[in-house]
């Protein structure tokens, strides 16, 4: 099949610059059409002749295709590559067609021609700006059960995606001495003087094809060449440059703090079938030495009723269409101005076989070459003329044209329109580096002012009045830029002539002449949200006085395209309204992204399993082996418990508890936090991070920790070991591992500076098996090298080094359960192997492995709290009955005086008991919340809450713990919690369930 | 005040909306006033409101630096609940929800409160036994809230992925009904006309900087960038720049200030019909009228009153809305912003006097103040007006930090606001 200008009835032969002319197939709204590769879908449309692309957001109006690039805020089509590939919103002005695009219009029912949802405007006489805030209010319930809804499915544009997106996408991270955004003529002009004086270049540009402007600009002239062969030949040769990388489909979209720019690049979606190893965008995250702001500027639209039509768009997107993709977008075309650049667009449009019906220009004067050339070429030209009005629904069919102080019409026909209101300086990147921008009355816009950054601006974003300037601004930008990246770096000046006959004199701000103002007529300030001049005059009206709150009120500048084109028109409005200058009115602020970006190019490859590390211990294979059911605790995954064949969690975890008092168990403590403290002060430091006392441990021996915050509150807990008189080995809970160190690094470098103390992590350098039961030290003991196991030579909360299996060991004995008990640690390499082996021993013992449920339990039994289950950060060391833990004769520790202040040490505070469901057999929720009496209506005096609950065989019984007010005083007393099914009796009890006659030694 | 409704809309869709006047007049400050209050974000205005309605007095001014309702107010993602864990911060949210309920009628003004449901996840034990917590206790106040399975949670939200697979499966939920959303921009808006036209002064680009006391230490007024502006009372409620204000009567605040950011993806057909809050994997959504995902992420870790932040903590952020949401990874981010929130150490507000007399504060609302907008005003309202607080904040004060009797939410629940 071959593409002709017989399938494509607006493409002109011999125009453009798609060569070779490859057909590409497509479809739209469930037709087929044809264009060629190069095309944006955009022009694909107008070269079949459909203006007709998608609906607006409220009135529901057709709409067309308005600009030639992502500014575009009409055009927004759903693009499919299968079902699970969907893309709302995509702005067919960029998206480049491949074989077998599917795109469809948006927000329209049942057709695009013919949307049930144009009664929206018909009925737009009442759906003024803000007129939802004025109704909807009665019946009260009726607005989120009836109106709500039916706004909510009014709204939005496109359909969400609704299966999990299959494409990857990826990130860098890169350094470069000068990053310039923008590869249009200031840009390319730029990166080469940067690139040619050494410095190493990133440049980018949003299309898929450098050169910008130069694109449609057919008489600019760069180097003695065509502008856009220019920009074509320079990208290469930046490219090939080892200095220097291009980046075409790249969207610089977020400058943030410290030169850091945010870039987003396409990779696939213009591809016919990307190869599946390919992601989908990458993101970029650039730190640069200078930034080169060359952004360009955008043509604004005239604002007169009804400009909207299909077929009605932007001067230099119609001239746009022509040069670059020989797309003539209509026959009989008017143009309406106020800037001499709609003038070029006109003569090539004329001079490609377009008849120019009018060019109506508010002007009084215009530049005489131009008005020659137009007489020239047979264009008939009122100047001090307004387009008033566009006829045509679905399609443009006429414009009304009057002079501007009024006087006759004149409907003239026409089948297409092209405006220009002048031109906006894309200052989007340099307002977001929080750079200050200046007014110029001259030019009725605003341009960079002070810099906060170390960029520059150049080329039309910055002003420049014509090629010549950008070229030159963009020059020297890129030089200085690379001076100031590489001050020793010989700078190697460039000039490059550059002229174009083309001005770009000449500007509108806000709604044209209109002399049949009054009538029930729509001028869109912003088309895809609908907002009209008579809506920002409302506004005014009604108070909203400051723009953000004009913005808010009318959602003018808030659609997807960010106001690129209606801001300054949306500000001068107000401004006439306010009766205020401009400046005094002010912008809104520019956000970050310039253009939307996928949150998938943000996310990169943090998904699944990258979305946070999964940490395990050296021993997890084992655990898995074992058949071990892991439980997530922070990052980590640990044994939850080992259920054998046909048990369930509870089943294992009895087993689990009862094996290890009867005999042993073996529990994988890698995950806790460990420190190594180490320095002539570390004693002096532990002393005043703990609220025990550190001063007194001897070398070789272990002490249970507290530490507190300043508010005196128990923040972690831990038990320390000294393995030397300098040397100390701590550790912190799971959970706590970070910000315990973060915590003691905190104070060692804020508040005692002076200590000679250093820290370091060695959470991960050791792994830690707690082997807890009677047949411990008997299990351990064929294993251990250099070291004596007596209870004389090792007694309880002692630690001592010596060897297992010959792997240097770090020996602690103590117990998290009550038992004899030891904390093997060994060098985490070993971990898995001395698991193993000693797994072997263990299981000869009659003993077993037990997870993290079974250790709760054993805790529990014991009523040792768990920091973060039993304290909650309003706990204190009292409230938890470890005052013993309090050095009495201390001083100072962080938290003393936190702990001193009334309502911590006064009474009422709720402290941690035990309790015993009174029927033998409940099992509390935890989190229940407990009562003295059951029998009061909400909202009732709660006195505690249940923090730990278990059923424990060892037991036999429920036990819980729980903090209840004044609960050291209530023991024996009977309390009740109320649950959905009924009330729970409990008594209050202390919090040791097992053994509580003995006093174990091992406590 | 001219009544808004249907009909007068319809009325005035006739004569092309010539007829509407001013929402909130825009006079020129007195020489004094019975209460001044700092700072017009909802908050304050909804102070004014409730002093003028509940207390008659309507001698009021309030003065913002900038424009009204451009601070967190106009920031923020707009989540209401008031599933708290404690008692004082169940009664002031409750408080805060019952007015929500019928607030448009009693403003005459569609803050389109959207009790949609507010469902915050769980992703392990301790996620568990936290809500669950919070269940028990939002049940013997009174307050709704249950539990659901992740099927449960599943249904009541389709796209959150509650596949086990996940590198943090969701294992339960817990869902408050009566919670949602509202219209930021309108709740500011509404309340600025409501109390305009009981009499307050809504007075907008007018910087406080300097509050004037008489020999005994009494607040006499307050200097501006307009002027000396004479009162008796002055309520400061300035979010992030209360500790600014607030030195300037000698007063130093338990806060730090953070800058918090936000985003909205593109508007999109209905596809999320609640609010889900996730703290393990850390982020919170919604979907505005308008169709926009709305998607609040954390604060930076760093102190500053810049209204921005980095990109790293929107890519965080977006990590983890596209771990519970995988059909959301080609949805486009379309804007995003940051607003500053003061914290103070327990996480809760502070609404109280100050040892200055004449002097009040409301502040310390950390990342979730929007959702107590109209209790808040309530309360404080009925704080200046009889130099005492109401029942309901009476625990809020300012020496809580000095006594220790602190409402720590944050540590009991771990929740993000």
């Amino acid at each position: 099949m071959t593409a002709s200008t017989a399938t494509q009835p607006n493409r002109v032969d011999g125009a453009g610059r798609l060569t070779p002319a490859n057909p590409v197939r497509f479809s739209f709204d469930g037709d087929t059409y044809h264009g060629l590769a190069g095309d944006t879908l955009a022009s694909a449309l107008l070269a079949n002749d459909i203006h007709l692309v998608g609906r607006s957001f409220k009135y529901h109006r057709p709409r067309g295709i308005l600009t030639a690039g992502p500014e575009e805020p009409n055009a927004l089509v759903g693009i499919a590559r299968g079902a699970a590939r969907r893309q709302p919103n995509v702005r067919a002005t960029v998206q480049e067609i491949h074989d077998g695009l599917d795109a469809t219009s948006q927000n329209r029912w049942p057709s695009l021609t013919a949307d049930v949802g144009e009664v929206n405007d018909w009925m737009s006489p009442v759906f003024a700006a803000g007129f939802y805030y004025k109704t909807f209010m009665w019946p009260k319930k009726a607005w989120d059960t009836v109106y709500e809804p039916i706004i909510r499915r009014a709204a939005g544009l496109g359909v969400a995606p609704d299966q999990p997106d299959p494409d990857r996408y990826a990130a860098r991270y890169a350094h470069c001495d000068v990053l310039v955004c923008g590869g249009g003529a200031a840009g390319l002009s730029a990166a080469l003087a940067a690139a040619e004086s050494g410095a190493s270049v990133i440049v980018c540009d949003e299309r898929a094809a450098p050169g910008g402007a130069l694109a449609f600009e057919t008489d600019a002239r760069i180097d003695g060449q065509d502008g856009h062969r220019w920009a074509t030949e320079t990208a290469a040769k930046l490219a090939a440059m080892d200095n220097v990388r291009v980046l075409p489909r790249t969207t610089a979209f977020g400058y943030y703090a410290q030169n850091f720019v945010a870039l987003a690049e396409r990779l696939t979606d213009h591809l016919d079938e990307p190869a599946p190893s390919m992601a989908r965008e990458r993101l970029w995250q650039v730190r640069a030495k200078r930034v080169v702001i060359a952004t360009g500027a955008i043509e604004r639209h005239m604002v007169f009723a009804n400009n909207d039509r299909p077929g009605i768009m932007l001067a230099s997107a119609a001239r746009h269409y022509l040069n670059h993709y020989g797309v003539l977008i209509g026959r009989t075309v008017g143009v309406y101005t106020a800037n001499d650049s709609a003038y070029a667009a006109a003569f090539d449009l004329k001079r490609a076989g377009a008849d120019i019906a009018v060019i109506a220009d508010i002007r009084d004067t215009v530049d005489p070459a131009l008005l020659e050339e137009a007489g020239r070429l047979g264009i008939r030209v009122l100047t001090h003329h307004a387009v008033v009005a566009a006829g045509g629904k679905l399609r443009v069919s006429s414009i009304v044209v009057r002079p501007c102080r009024g006087g006759s019409r004149q409907v003239i026909p026409v089948d297409a329109l092209i405006m220009s209101a002048g031109w906006t300086p894309s200052v989007h990147l340099f307002s977001q580096s929080r750079g200050k921008l200046r007014f110029d009355e001259d030019g009725r816009r605003f341009l960079p002012g002070e810099y906060a950054q170390d960029c520059a601006s150049a080329g039309a974003c910055n002003g420049a009045a014509n090629l010549a300037a950008t070229v030159e601004e963009g020059l020297a930008a890129g030089e200085a830029a690379a001076k100031a990246a590489r001050p020793k770096a010989t700078a190697k000046p460039l000039s490059i002539k550059a002229e174009s006959g083309g001005s770009w004199d000449g500007l509108m701000l806000g709604a044209g002449p209109n002399p049949e103002a009054g009538k029930v007529v729509k001028a869109f300030v912003d088309f895809q949200n609908d907002v009209t001049e008579k809506d920002i005059r409302l506004a005014v009206r009604e108070g909203f006085h400051s723009i953000e709150h004009v913005k808010r009120f009318t959602t003018n500048g808030m659609a997807t395209d960010q106001g690129k084109l209606s801001n300054m028109h949306g500000l001068a409005i107000a401004a006439e309204a306010l009766d205020r200058p401009i400046p005094e009115v002010g912008l809104t602020t520019f956000r970050a992204p310039y253009t939307p970006v996928t949150f998938g190019t943000i996310v990169g490859h943090g998904r699944g399993a990258l979305f946070d590390p999964t940490r395990r211990t050296p021993m997890h294979e084992s655990h898995e082996r074992a058949g071990a059911v892991f439980e997530d605790v922070g990052q980590w995954k640990r044994p939850w418990y080992y259920p054998r064949a046909g048990e369930d969690m509870a089943a294992a975890v009895n087993r689990e508890c009862v094996t290890v008092r009867k005999s042993v168990g073996m529990f994988d403590a890698s995950t806790l936090g460990k420190i190594e403290v180490v320095g002539p002060d570390a004693a002096a430091f532990l002393h005043l991070i703990y609220t025990n006392p550190f001063m007194k441990l001897g070398v070789g021996r272990l002490r249970y920790g507290i530490m507190c915050r300043e508010d005196g509150f128990i923040y972690d807990d831990g038990v320390v070991g000294r393995i030397a008189e300098d040397r100390f080995h701590v550790t912190t809970t799971t959970g706590g591992a970070p910000r315990v160190l973060n915590h003691m690094e905190d104070y060692l470098q804020t508040e005692f500076p002076e200590m000679k103390v250093w820290l370091t992590s060695t959470s991960e350098q050791w792994a830690v098996i707690a082997l807890q039961g009677p047949k411990a030290a008997e299990v351990l003991a064929p294993f251990v090298g250099g070291l004596d196991l007596s209870k004389e030579a090792l007694p309880f909360m002692s630690v001592a080094e010596g060897t297992f299996a010959g792997v240097p060991m770090r020996l602690f004995r103590m117990s998290f359960a009550g038992e004899d008990g030891f904390e093997i640690n060994v060098p985490g390499d070993y971990g898995r192997a001395a698991w193993d082996a000693l797994h072997d021993k263990v299981a000869e013992a009659g003993g077993c492995a037990y997870g993290t449920e079974t250790m709760h339990v054993l805790r529990a039994e014991k009523g040792y709290i768990i920091v973060g289950q039993d304290t909650d950060g309003t706990v204190t060391p009292h409230d938890a009955g470890l005052s013993w833990a309090v050095g009495k004769a201390k001083d100072d520790f962080v938290g003393i005086r936190g702990l001193k202040r009334p309502d911590l040490a006064g009474g009422g505070r709720r402290q941690l008991v035990g309790l015993r469901s009174k029927d033998g057999s409940t099992v509390l929720d935890e989190g229940a919340q407990i009562v003295a009496d059951p029998n009061q209506p909400p909202p009732m005096d709660m006195i505690g809450w249940v923090s730990s609950s278990y059923w424990s065989d060892n037991c036999g019984g429920p036990i819980a713990m729980a903090l209840v007010e004044g609960g050291f005083d209530r023991m024996g007393e009977t309390l009740y919690v109320p649950m959905p099914d009924g009330v729970v009796e409990v008594e209050v009890r202390d919090t040791n369930f097992w053994n509580p006659d003995a006093e174990s030694d091992n406590g | 005040m001219r009544r808004f409704s249907g009909f007068a809309v319809a009325r005035e869709a006739m004569r092309a909306h010539k007829g509407w006047g001013r929402q909130w007049d825009s006079p020129e400050p007195r020489s004094s006033y019975d209460v001044i209050i700092v700072g017009a974000g909802g908050h304050g205005l909804a102070t004014a409101y409730y002093l003028a309605k509940e207390h008659g007095i309507t001698n009021v001014a309030v003065l913002e630096k900038g424009w009204l309702g451009g601070g967190n107010t106009g920031r923020n993602t707009t989540i209401i609940r008031s599933n708290y864990l404690y008692d004082e911060s169940a009664g002031l949210y409750d408080h805060a929800v019952k007015l929500w309920e019928g607030l448009s009628q009693d403003l005459n003004y569609n803050v389109m409160y959207s009790p949609r449901g507010v469902m915050m996840l769980a992703h392990n034990v301790h996620d568990e036994q936290v809500l669950k917590r919070h269940i028990h206790a939002n049940r013997l106040n009174g307050v709704d809230n249950e539990w659901l399975t992740p099927e449960q949670a599943g249904e009541y939200c389709p796209p959150l992925n509650i596949s086990k697979g996940a590198r943090y499966p969701v294992t339960g939920a817990a869902l408050q009904r009566r919670g949602g959303t509202a219209r930021h921009d309108a709740v500011a808006w509404g309340y600025a006309r409501a109390a305009s036209a009981r009499g307050v002064h809504v007075i907008e680009n007018c910087a406080v900087t300097g509050i004037r006391r008489s020999g005994n230490g009494q607040v006499t007024g307050v200097e501006t960038t307009r002027g000396f502006i004479g009162a008796k009372k002055v309520g400061v409620v300035a979010a992030g720049h209360t500790s600014v204000l607030m030195e300037m009567a000698d007063v130093r605040m338990p806060l730090e200030s953070f800058p918090l950011q936000a985003l909205v993806s593109e508007p999109v057909k209905p596809c999320f019909p609640c609010v889900v809050m996730s703290n393990s994997v850390h982020a919170y959504i919604s979907q505005s009228d308008k169709g926009e995902l709305v998607i609040g992420a954390g604060t930076d870790q760093y102190t500053s009153y810049s209204q921005t932040g980095g990109l790293h903590i929107l890519k965080d952020t977006l990590e983890a809305i596209c771990e519970m949401f995988p059909v959301f990874t080609r949805m486009k981010m379309l804007r995003s912003w940051g607003g500053i929130v003061d914290v103070t150490p327990d996480r809760s507000p502070i609404i109280a006097r100050t040892p200055v007399p004449g002097l009040y504060v409301n502040c310390g609302w950390g990342t979730g103040g929007f959702k107590a907008t109209p209790g808040s005003g309530h309360v404080f309202a009925h704080t200046i007006a009889n130099d005492n607080p109401h029942p309901i904040n009476e625990g809020f004060t300012l020496e809580r930090f000095t006594t220790g009797r602190l409402i720590d939410e944050a540590a009991a629940a771990a929740v993000a606001h």
